[in-house]
């Protein structure tokens, strides 16, 4: 905390004139690189396409509250953002140039600069001609007469005008311009996932200010109580030796168990469901396109655990042995080979990932992949939470994470404790 | 060498297979995740307080699952399992639990006091008409099991569920589509009454067999959006 307020002090002093000085201009409302999908040519069908891609009613939307009316409370490391209202209570005042403002530059009518969990910094990616027609969509959403709740944010967080210091260090404005390298489908994948479907929003990590710097350090992101793997990394959630078939039918069924089997869980769940699953086919094609091409990284170096003697840990593999036959191997096979209905362990991406917060996760609260049009009966994982302690679920995971060619470090009961926190997703 | 690893693979994959994809393509599979808290086949949960879901009527078993993925009931585990899953599904579900016949678990009013539980039969067979209560077995039917499509049982579930429930609707966390009526229940009910009508509900034995009757009461004492 103390070195997080030191850091603000000192950005201040060095950035704030420099910040004013270097304020980045720009008129260009750029093009978007088409869509191949015929169904996109007019624009109200396109700006539904793009607000249902950005999944823009997940954020503005309470649970089992009015479409896009606001509400919905996201709780990070600065304290509790809640979404406001953008149905035509909202924003039915705004304008055109105001909606392209808080898209493209990151601040409401009046100069009011937005805080970054509204993903400006990728939606900045979008043309002009998109965000009006995304806009032209929006004006069809009924008026919901629910007011905007005010964010509830620790402090320094609370000072909305820090925003200024934080833009000149970590925001830069301007829409996508095509990758002349590439063909015109890659460029398409790269304008969709850059930009309206924000996905580095969760898949990068973040700097201790809450900006994404995944250059320098090549992570998925831990939000909403979750670990969103790295794109980029093989082990984690890249797909770049997956088949483009393999990829958009996780992308659109939550479920895939083809050349490569792959699940959508949490977070992940609610954007294949109100979103990915109602994208064009031909759009998904673009993302897996782009998606295949992303550079390789390596995962991060695994910390070495501390406080467990390797003497315990036969004796930890033992006991996790004796709960996996007891609670695991119906569905996922003594070996961990499994099938359709359930995930193979064996090799399993998510169980030696690290952090390995989803994988305790499951094991705690399972639950079930998004009921999607393509899967619209899932199987689903049990929660252990009500019948297993923290150390049995410890023991199974230091278990599974540990045999049939898995080579994970043992999980604590202190990191399943650690699991217990934050909201179900 | 590749090749003969991936024949290899292919060997070892094959049988795994085989053995399980087509006899877990079931219902009863898919309700797994529902099983560490209402037990072994809905029957009732291993704490006590989880309510019993086997043979309540389908419709309210699935106006439940549907109040709690569209945020009408609270209950965080319950919220995170049905969001996300579409009606037919839901649906499915609930049937699968509905057509579940199990015999209920013997229960004892050791410890509760006479005067408690002669109040609380009162409320439960009679009402109160001073404050215009309707009995509980108005519309949860005679043998308070239930009425069919949609009015479940207050039989067989613990006493701190009903609690628990009752102090919902007063606070207003739990919902039902409106009219709610068990809302206007809950709320005119006094904290003794709760005490008394949970007091005895939990603690009487369901005869073997028996099971919801096959239509609402009526005439119905109060208005209600999710009776049928």
């Amino acid at each position: 905390m103390k070195l997080r307020i030191t850091l603000w002090v000192v950005l201040l002093c060095l950035v704030a004139a420099g910040a004013l000085l270097f304020w980045p201009r720009d008129h260009e409302a750029g093009t978007a690189p088409a869509s191949a999908s015929t169904a996109q040519s007019n624009p109200m069908s396109r700006g539904r396409a793009l607000v249902t891609l950005g999944n823009c009613e997940g954020c503005h939307t309470a649970r089992g509250g009015p479409p896009f009316a606001g509400g919905r409370s996201i709780a990070t490391g600065f304290g509790t953002f809640f979404s406001p209202n953008i149905t035509q209570y909202g924003i039915g005042s705004w304008s055109a140039e105001d909606f392209w403002n808080a898209l493209h530059k990151g601040y409401a009518p009046g100069g009011k600069l937005l805080y970054p969990t509204f993903p400006y910094t990728n939606f900045t990616k979008i043309s002009r001609a998109d965000a009006d027609a995304m806009f032209a969509y929006l004006k069809t959403v009924p008026a919901v007469p629910v007011a905007n709740r005010e964010h509830r944010l620790k402090f320094p967080y609370n000072q909305r005008w820090l925003l200024a210091v934080w833009r000149g260090l970590f925001f830069t404005r301007g829409v996508y311009e095509a990758d002349v390298q590439h063909d015109a489908q890659w460029n398409r994948g790269a304008y969709l996932v850059q930009g309206v479907a924000h996905c580095s929003a969760c898949h990068e990590a973040r700097n201790a200010l809450g900006a994404v710097r995944s250059k320098d350090n090549p992570s998925g992101g831990l939000v909403l109580s979750w670990y969103a793997p790295s794109l980029s990394v093989a082990t984690e959630a890249g797909v770049q030796a997956w088949s483009e078939t393999d990829i958009v039918q996780l992308l659109r069924a939550g479920v895939v168990n083809g050349e490569h089997q792959g699940y959508t869980f949490g977070p992940m769940a609610e954007v294949v469901f109100e979103s990915l699953q109602h994208t064009d086919v031909a759009d998904l094609q673009a993302i897996a396109v782009y998606l295949k091409s992303l550079p390789p990284a390596e995962a991060r170096p695994v910390a070495s655990r501390v406080g467990l003697a390797p003497s315990a840990i036969p004796i930890i593999m033992n006991t996790g042995q004796q709960v996996y036959k007891d609670n695991c191997a119906r569905c996922h096979g003594d070996n961990g080979e499994a099938g359709t209905h359930a995930p193979a362990l064996k090799n399993s991406r998510m169980v030696n990932m690290n952090p390995a917060i989803d994988g305790i996760r499951m094991v705690l609260y399972g639950g079930y992949a998004p009921g999607t049009e393509l899967n619209p009966r899932p199987f689903g994982m049990p929660p252990f939470y009500p019948t297993l302690s923290a150390e049995q679920i410890a023991s199974v995971l230091t278990y599974i994470r540990g045999s049939w060619g898995n080579a994970s470090p043992p999980i604590l009961p202190d990191d399943v404790e650690a699991g217990m926190t934050g909201p179900l997703w | 060498m590749i090749a003969m690893r991936k024949i290899l693979g292919l060997c070892l994959l094959v049988p795994a297979f085989s053995l399980h994809a087509a006899d877990l393509d079931t219902v009863e599979q898919r309700a797994l995740p529902c099983l560490p808290c209402h037990g072994k086949e809905g029957r009732a949960g291993p704490d006590g307080y989880y309510p019993r879901i086997a043979g309540k009527p389908a419709k309210y078993l699935l106006n439940q699952l549907v109040n709690f993925r569209d945020g009408r009931r609270y209950f965080p585990m319950m919220n995170y399992l049905a969001e996300r899953q579409p009606d037919a599904y839901l649906a499915e579900l609930a049937e699968y639990f509905s057509s579940q016949q199990l015999p209920y678990d013997s229960v004892s009013s050791e410890g509760v006091p006479e005067a408690t539980l002669a109040r609380g039969k009162v409320l439960a067979k009679d009402g109160d008409k001073s404050t215009d209560l309707p009995a509980c077995s108005a519309c949860h039917g005679d043998n308070l099991l239930g009425a069919l499509p949609a009015v479940p049982g207050l039989l067989g579930v613990s006493r701190s569920y009903l609690d628990a429930q009752l102090a919902a609707w007063r606070t207003g966390l739990r919902h039902a589509k409106a009219p709610d009526c068990m809302a206007t229940i809950a709320k005119k009910l006094t904290p003794a009454d709760i005490e008394a009508v949970t007091g005895w509900l939990a603690t009487q034995a369901v005869p073997e067999g028996a099971g919801p009757q096959k239509s609402v009461p009526s005439p119905q004492p109060v208005e209600c959006g999710s009776i049928s």
